[in-house]
């Protein structure tokens, strides 16, 4: 080893030595970059699932451009949007189709404890507005009180629902009304609801009295083959109200994932826990860093009287640095990605350890490492050789 | 450019205080002082004449504040950091604390002192260069040893070793027997010597050690900051 990054770094490794010859004390910066390390990857990782779960709420329908009042930060949030604008907004050029998407949650009581059910009525004539998977299965939804659920439900046990199908529905009753689950779809729990229900407008409308069909959340639109969406979006904003927030699906998934990650108070703390992992982390390498030049004050004072510059230091300190990167590194992923699995059993929220944020998170520490270091050798190159014996 | 004189070391009115403000102190008052190449000469004293202050302000390890010292022709009052360290390259330091890295081994201790002029695809040559400097301080066989493992006279023999190893033009040594038996202590002095004549090496040796004295050329002594005596033999 020591061979090979002499050759590698074209002079005696040592930094190298230096950590490999107190192997306690090795062992203990490798301990805190590694904490360091799992402490920004954990809260990216929850921060990441929100965002994933976020994108996953919109990914369920099938539409390029979504019509929603002016307050709806996130897809459940806001007032209702008038079917009217649906009829305005079918005249405008590049409009194909489109239909009104009603959203709401509901409570679905057992014995066991209740399950939040993110539902979405949908007109039976556009079943092409739900995702192709969950397309194929709405058949059955035709008929009144029927239900298609999210297989992905948190709190259900998967084995039941995986049972389910139109030759053997099941039957639940919500909000007072006996309802038939006769299909499951893949998608997704989120921080609101903990699965997703499809059912028709009619459906929903007897679910929720209080609703009328004039008014849906949200109206989605598919423009003609080949037109862009955005200059679609172009032409509506000019011919529909202000008051209307016109985006593209796209446009609206991000706009909210941006009003949950900086305005609500969730997505602030995640980002406030990565903010603060790498805030620990750097004091954390700044001391490892710090106290090893202050233990080799003398030697390095040796070796400044031999005639090594400050590029000499930097270097020995950078490849300490390096080394603890790598090493803190690897265990690090591997008890975070234990952790993402914990949490994600707990929480049946999707944490997916992504290697663009793997990768990320090493630069990251390389660069904390780095800094940390430079900050760790100014004493040693400010002070002249003598004082430092 | 470095240059090259007759004279090692000039230095010519030099002043040094050490702290600042109300506790300003002068330690080095008027000192002149001219070190021929190829001579060893020994600077003794009381501890606190100032004898070791004097060998780092003329072995670049400290910033000169008045006066001035010519190190191999260059002037140190002032010199750039750059300069400094391309004088140091051309010194061969022994502390009174052997100041080994205790992670490296004797060998690469050694290397260290080859190292630092550079050139870096010589790793086998630096190799035999620090292993041959060790067999000439007679540490043949513990070349591959961890300081913590050898003795007090053998750690300071690989620090001779590393001093040599680049064949600098001064070795400057600042107590190098403090912290040996009289037996070791001698054997270093000897090696230093000898090893300083084959070479044509200038050594300045601070020290209070009077078993030293018969092998100096000249012996240099400081009371309070000033030289008292300056003896030729």
């Amino acid at each position: 080893m020591t061979k090979v990054l002499a050759r590698l770094i074209g002079r005696m490794p040592v930094g190298w030595l230096q950590l490999v010859h107190n192997k306690g004390r090795l062992a203990a910066a490798v301990a805190g970059v590694a904490f360091a390390i799992v402490l920004v990857l954990v809260q990216l990782g929850i921060s990441g699932s929100m965002n994933r779960t976020i994108q996953a709420g919109y990914q369920l329908y099938d539409a390029d451009i979504m019509i929603s009042a002016e307050d709806a930060n996130t897809i459940t949030e806001g007032g209702n949007v008038a079917r009217q604008w649906l009829l305005h907004a079918l005249a405008v050029d590049g409009v194909a189709s489109g239909t009104g998407l009603f959203l709401a949650t509901i409570e679905w009581s057992e014995l066991d404890g209740d399950t939040t059910l993110l539902a979405s009525g949908i007109d039976i004539q556009r079943l092409d507005y739900l995702a192709p998977a969950i397309e194929a299965a709405a058949g059955p939804i035709r008929l009144p009180d029927v239900a298609l659920l999210d297989s992905q439900s948190r709190g259900q046990d998967p084995e039941r629902l995986a049972g389910i199908s139109p030759q053997s529905p099941l039957r639940i009753e919500l909000g007072g009304r006996r309802v038939m689950i006769a299909d499951t779809f893949e998608g997704t729990t989120s921080f609101s609801a903990d699965g997703n229900l499809v059912i028709s407008d009619q459906t929903f409308l007897r679910l929720f009295p209080q609703r009328v069909s004039g008014a849906p959340d949200h109206i989605l639109l598919k423009t003609d083959p080949g037109v862009s969406p955005i200059a679609v979006v172009e032409r509506l904003r000019l011919a529909l109200p202000d008051y209307l927030r016109i985006r593209t699906l796209e446009q609206a998934a991000a706009g909210d994932q941006n009003y949950q990650n900086t305005e609500r108070p969730t997505g602030l703390i995640f980002g406030f826990g990565v903010v603060m992992g790498i805030l620990v982390g750097l004091v954390i390498v700044y001391q490892i860093l710090a106290t090893d030049v202050a233990d080799h004050m003398g030697e390095y004072a040796t070796f400044k009287a031999m005639g090594y510059g400050s590029g000499f230091f930097f270097g020995v300190v950078f490849e300490e640095a390096v080394v603890l990167a790598i090493l803190g590194f690897i265990p690090g992923v591997i008890i975070s990605w234990g952790l993402y699995t914990l949490l994600e059993a707990m929480t049946a929220l999707p944490m997916i350890l992504e290697p663009n944020t793997a990768i990320m998170v090493f630069l990251g520490t390389l660069f904390a490492c780095t800094i940390s270091g430079a900050f760790a050798t100014r004493k040693l190159n400010a002070a002249d050789p003598a004082d430092l014996f | 450019m470095l240059k090259n004189t007759e004279s090692a070391i000039v230095v010519q009115g030099l002043n040094h205080w050490f702290g600042s403000g109300e506790a300003k102190k002068q330690a080095i008052f008027d000192v002149h002082l001219e070190i021929e190449k190829g001579s060893l000469t020994v600077l003794m004293g009381p501890s606190g004449s100032g004898k070791t202050t004097v060998l780092t302000l003329m072995g670049c390890l400290r910033d000169v504040q008045e006066g001035s010292v010519k190190l191999l022709g260059n002037e140190l009052n002032g010199s750039s950091e750059q300069t400094n360290v391309a004088l140091r390259r051309r010194l061969g330091f022994i502390f009174q604390a052997h100041n080994l890295h205790e992670s490296l081994t004797a060998r690469q201790n050694v290397r260290m002192g080859v190292e630092v002029h550079g050139r870096k695809d010589r790793d086998d040559a630096y190799d035999q260069a620090a292993a041959h400097m060790l067999t000439l301080v007679g540490l043949g066989d513990r070349v591959d040893y961890l300081p913590g493992n050898l003795s007090g006279g053998q750690k300071q023999r690989v620090a001779v070793a590393r001093a040599l190893v680049s064949n600098p033009d001064i070795v400057m040594a600042d107590e190098p027997t403090a912290a040996l038996d009289k037996e070791s202590g001698m054997n270093v002095v000897e090696l230093l010597k000898r090893l300083g004549q084959v070479r044509g090496t200038t050594t300045v040796m601070v020290t209070h050690d009077n078993r030293i004295l018969d092998l100096a050329d000249r012996i240099v002594t400081l009371e309070d900051g000033a030289i008292v005596s300056d003896e030729r033999r």
